[in-house]
């Protein structure tokens, strides 16, 4: 029971950890390091870096808390600690 | 029909929205009253928690703000969302697992001693006490220019409504208004919206319309804007970058902790039935948030091409537009610039005495630029634009219909009146469940608690609009400090409370009086102490932005830092929590045996 609970943990942080890694990639990846390079590619009539800043990060924010509690609500099953 | 009249009938049809569902939806138990009863549905919820964050700010500021900086402005786009992906993953679900009414009482229990939960009381109370001060002063300047009332009529009108559903219904009645207000906001934010980006690129939908071309050009409207606004001497849109790279980090940074730490969203998820509810509905909040935050920058950069297309008519017919006579004869101004110039939010001042208007950037040190200025006979900028005015008069600018003017009037006082009843309710939850209940009066009945969290909800309206009305001079500065102190004294304790099981009470309390204690001395050194003015300290700190130029806003994610550090060496040195401190954040990390939020035990 001991392990179950810290594989759940371990599992659980794992998962945390790649939605805040793609969190922080869209924002202050593309958003803000490297928004200058991007702007050289455009995105219809947008040039990509301010696309990201302005809009992109936005819609992937929204795409990973559901993924995120999707995921989690897996977990929450496999582990057989989730809300009856 | 005038516009004053539908003015009144549109913002009077919401007020008796609002007092409707206040009287259908009374608090009868302090479940009620603080957590709406704890079964609030998560999309519900969603909703009412981006009426909870969007404020006055969001509506009436946010676009001009990013009109005005350009690709920069996307700090506040990207930070005021971002915080809710931390707040879905590392926050929401395990305080709502805690069980608990508010957020102090979690410093009580997880950090077993006074003290936490005191320094919790007062962070809530300051940061949302200087956030309340922004909405009250919001409501006066919409009802002010809208309404034809005097700013002062409009807060004693804003007081009253809130009074009516936020003393009575609680969290309840809160919930169900802002769910009303989000409809309304959203509505208001749109429309408007929609239509310019149909008039200037023929997309309806201003996200797409934001990268579309030009109708009737064969250049895209972000080119334009961007040949617009060099030839006129500012900063090209799509890069502008007001201070660093790492500033604009530091600053996203801070937003977006300050945002997942701010007490009075958090406490929104402690009103849904699971932790699972808790996460799906930050998804949820986030949704309806963005549906105004990516409409936002397409209607910045939309009303400012807008903005200058009207003052400087050259931008249609292609010729220079600094030159000799050019620029837009100030007698032939449309009626909306002689309306705003009444409110003194826009202002012209004819420098060179030419009877035209002149709006570029005079600042633009360039010799060349400033070459080709002299040749033209101009002597400085001569039109003065009130940031707001960008949402506040951009359906006037674009010709819309009376009644999407009375709607916007409606948008802004609903985004002000839905923020500061959340910020109330955090405030009285805070004064009578964590002061009266938990330290003062432990032995209060149920009902005495409800009717003291009822008597300090009336208080702190009245203390809000005193503040409202006579809004002390640092007022501006405070809203950035607000996230600045939930980022570097409040997130860091909880994250930390709930991802490391050793985190004991010396190091949350030491790491808290860390962060606050460096953040402020880094604000107050620009902004003067306690915001007084003449005060300032800077040459202590070895000059302005002196930290590698970050700047005060920003600097509570430096803070925020230092908290994490200072907890976490502390906790090295310093005795374990208890074993059953230990327990209780192992039980917090799963949701089995999740159960309706209660006051706790009255220790």
């Amino acid at each position: 029971m001991e392990d179950q609970g810290k594989a759940y943990w371990f599992t659980t942080l794992k998962l945390i950890g790649s939605i805040l890694a793609v969190w922080a990639l869209v924002s202050y990846g593309f958003g803000i390091v490297f928004a200058s390079a991007l702007d050289n590619i455009s995105l219809g009539g947008y040039p990509m870096g301010f696309w990201w800043a302005h809009q992109g990060a936005m819609y992937v924010f929204i795409a990973l808390i559901f993924i995120y509690a999707k995921l989690q609500d897996n977990v929450d099953k496999k582990f057989n600690v989730h809300e009856e | 029909m005038s516009l004053q009249f539908l003015t009144y009938l549109v913002v009077g049809a919401t007020f008796a929205l609002y007092i409707g569902i206040a009287i259908w939806s009374r608090a009868g138990s302090t479940g009620d009253f603080y957590v709406a009863g704890g079964g609030v549905h998560p999309v519900i919820n969603g909703m009412a928690t981006a009426a909870d964050w969007m404020s006055a700010a969001s509506f009436i500021s946010m676009a001009g703000l990013i009109a005005y900086m350009g690709y920069g402005g996307g700090l506040f786009l990207m930070g005021w969302t971002g915080g809710y992906v931390l707040m879905a993953t590392v926050l929401a679900p395990y305080l709502r697992k805690f069980g608990r009414f508010t957020v102090p009482s979690f410093f009580a229990d997880r950090y077993y001693s006074r003290s936490a939960p005191a320094v919790a009381v007062i962070c809530l109370l300051v940061a949302s006490v200087t956030y309340i001060i922004g909405q009250m002063t919001g409501v006066g300047v919409t009802f002010a220019r809208f309404l034809g009332v005097t700013n002062d009529m409009g807060i004693y009108i804003g007081m009253g409504i809130v009074f009516c559903y936020a003393v009575f219904g609680g969290m309840k009645g809160i919930t169900y208004t802002q769910v009303a207000q989000y409809c309304v906001l959203i509505t208001a934010y749109t429309i408007p919206a929609i239509f310019i980006s149909f008039q200037l690129t023929g997309v309806p939908i201003p996200q797409l319309g934001l990268g579309a071309s030009l109708v009737g050009e064969d250049i895209t409207l972000l080119a334009k804007l961007n040949q617009v606004v060099t030839e006129l001497g500012f900063g090209e849109y799509t890069t502008a970058l007001p201070g660093s790279k790492l500033n604009m980090f530091v600053y996203t940074f801070s937003l977006m902790i300050g945002t997942a730490g701010l007490p009075h969203v958090i406490i929104r998820f402690f009103t849904v039935p699971t932790v699972k509810d808790a996460r799906l509905s930050a998804g949820w909040a986030l949704v309806f948030i963005a549906i105004l935050y990516t409409t936002a920058p397409a209607v910045a950069a939309m009303a400012r091409l807008n903005l200058h297309a009207t003052v400087s008519p050259e931008i249609t017919t292609g010729a220079p537009l600094i030159a000799q006579g050019a620029g837009l004869i100030h007698e032939e101004r449309p009626d909306w610039m002689k309306r705003w110039e009444v409110t003194g939010l826009l202002r012209w001042e004819d420098k060179n005495n030419d009877g035209r208007i002149q709006y570029y950037n005079d600042a633009n040190k360039n010799p060349e630029f400033q070459a080709k200025v002299a040749a033209a006979g101009w002597q400085g900028n001569e039109l003065f634009v009130n940031r707001d005015i960008i949402v506040l008069a951009n359906p006037e600018i674009a010709l819309l219909p009376n009644w999407v003017i009375a709607l916007v009037a409606a948008g802004g006082v609903a985004a002000a009146l839905s923020t500061a009843a959340g910020l109330l309710l955090a405030i009285s939850s805070a004064i009578s469940h964590d002061l009266l209940k938990k330290i003062f009066i432990p032995d209060m009945s149920e009902k005495a608690e409800l009717r003291a969290g009822q008597i300090s909800m009336a208080g702190a309206i009245v203390v809000a609009g005193y503040l409202g009305l006579n809004p002390p001079g640092f007022a501006a500065g405070t809203v950035a400090l607000a996230f600045g102190i939930a980022a570097c004294s409040i997130f860091p304790a909880l994250m930390m409370g709930i991802f490391n099981k050793n985190m004991c009470k010396y190091g949350a309390i030491w790491g808290m009086a860390v962060g606050l204690t460096v953040t402020l001395f880094y604000v107050f050194a620009h902004k003067g102490l306690f915001f007084v003015r003449g005060t300032e300290y800077l040459g202590l700190i070895g000059g302005a932005n002196s930290f590698f130029g970050i700047t005060p806003e920003a600097f509570g994610g430096i803070g925020a830092l230092l908290n994490f550090l200072v907890a976490y060496i502390v906790t090295k040195i310093t005795p374990p929590p208890p074993e059953h401190i230990q327990a209780m954040v192992e039980n917090v990390r799963t949701p089995r045996g999740s159960s309706v939020v209660t006051g706790g035990g009255g220790h």
